[in-house]
């Protein structure tokens, strides 16, 4: 798209030096309660996936340089959209519900795979 | 179909009282609320709206259109306001972080373009807040 364009939607986000974000990443994941461990999923399996799948590829990078927003503007729309995708393909241990993300204290943004929140 | 929430903050004082009711009434239901000098409250607004990504920008909506429709059409209308005295959905209506919700509802609907509004919750302390979906009131 023209530079023009680019400043004009994007306005200070636009600095091709970049800016960082504080992001909060909240994953649910819904499930039955296993009697045996009376748990959805172990909190172990789910915080081991995001840290390897999800923070480690995506904390204290540059998104723009990353393959994953090489056709993609590194919005937290998308960012969100490819998070969840990420957890749906890979973690088997519970269903995946909802992702949502915290841009900043005043912004957030959530994803459930396109479905309705009931939120 | 991505949700996008954004916060905002705004004092405005209010006080609850029906005229169809009796004094005694009005005390008994409304309590310390019913003080006609009126109280204040900080409220934290979180509007969410709902839409496809643009391809193009990557966007739901426009931040910086969305704030300004907020700060246009609630923090100026609402924000160091004496609710009862001063915004007109509650010169006959009572000011409660219910109806201010669906007051702001009301108000944002109409103004969003691209985004469909999905919910106004509105904080009236940290231990109390209202959802409104924009069903019939």
């Amino acid at each position: 798209m023209p530079n023009d364009w680019n400043r004009e939607t994007y306005g200070k986000c636009n600095n091709p030096h970049g800016h960082g974000h504080n992001y909060h990443l909240e994953v649910t994941v819904s499930g039955s309660v296993d009697p045996a461990t009376g748990m959805v999923c172990n909190l172990v399996d789910l915080d081991g996936f995001v840290h390897h799948e999800i923070l480690e590829r995506f904390g204290h990078e540059n998104l723009n340089t990353l393959p994953d927003f090489n056709n993609a503007v590194p919005t937290t729309e998308n960012l969100c959209i490819r998070i969840y995708e990420i957890l749906q393909r890979g973690f088997r241990h519970a269903h995946l519900e909802k992702v949502r993300m915290e841009e900043t204290m005043m912004n957030s943004f959530a994803y459930a795979g396109g479905k309705e929140l009931r939120d | 179909m991505v949700y996008l929430t954004r916060k905002a903050e705004f004092a405005a004082s209010h006080y609850y009282h029906n005229p169809e009711f009796t004094p005694e009434q009005n005390r008994a239901i409304f309590g310390k609320c019913n003080n006609p000098n009126g109280h204040g409250h900080n409220y934290t607004l979180e509007v969410t709206v709902k839409g496809k990504v643009d391809p193009q920008s990557g966007f739901v909506v426009d931040l910086r259109q969305l704030k300004d429709i907020m700060n246009r059409e609630v923090l100026d209308a609402m924000d160091h306001r004496f609710l009862n005295k001063e915004v007109p959905e509650f010169l006959h209506q009572i000011p409660t972080a219910e109806n201010i919700a669906i007051a702001i509802w009301q108000r944002l609907a109409p103004k969003l373009k691209a985004a469909h509004l999905h919910r106004i919750r509105i904080y009236e302390t940290p231990d109390l807040f209202v959802d409104f979906y924009g069903e019939a009131a």
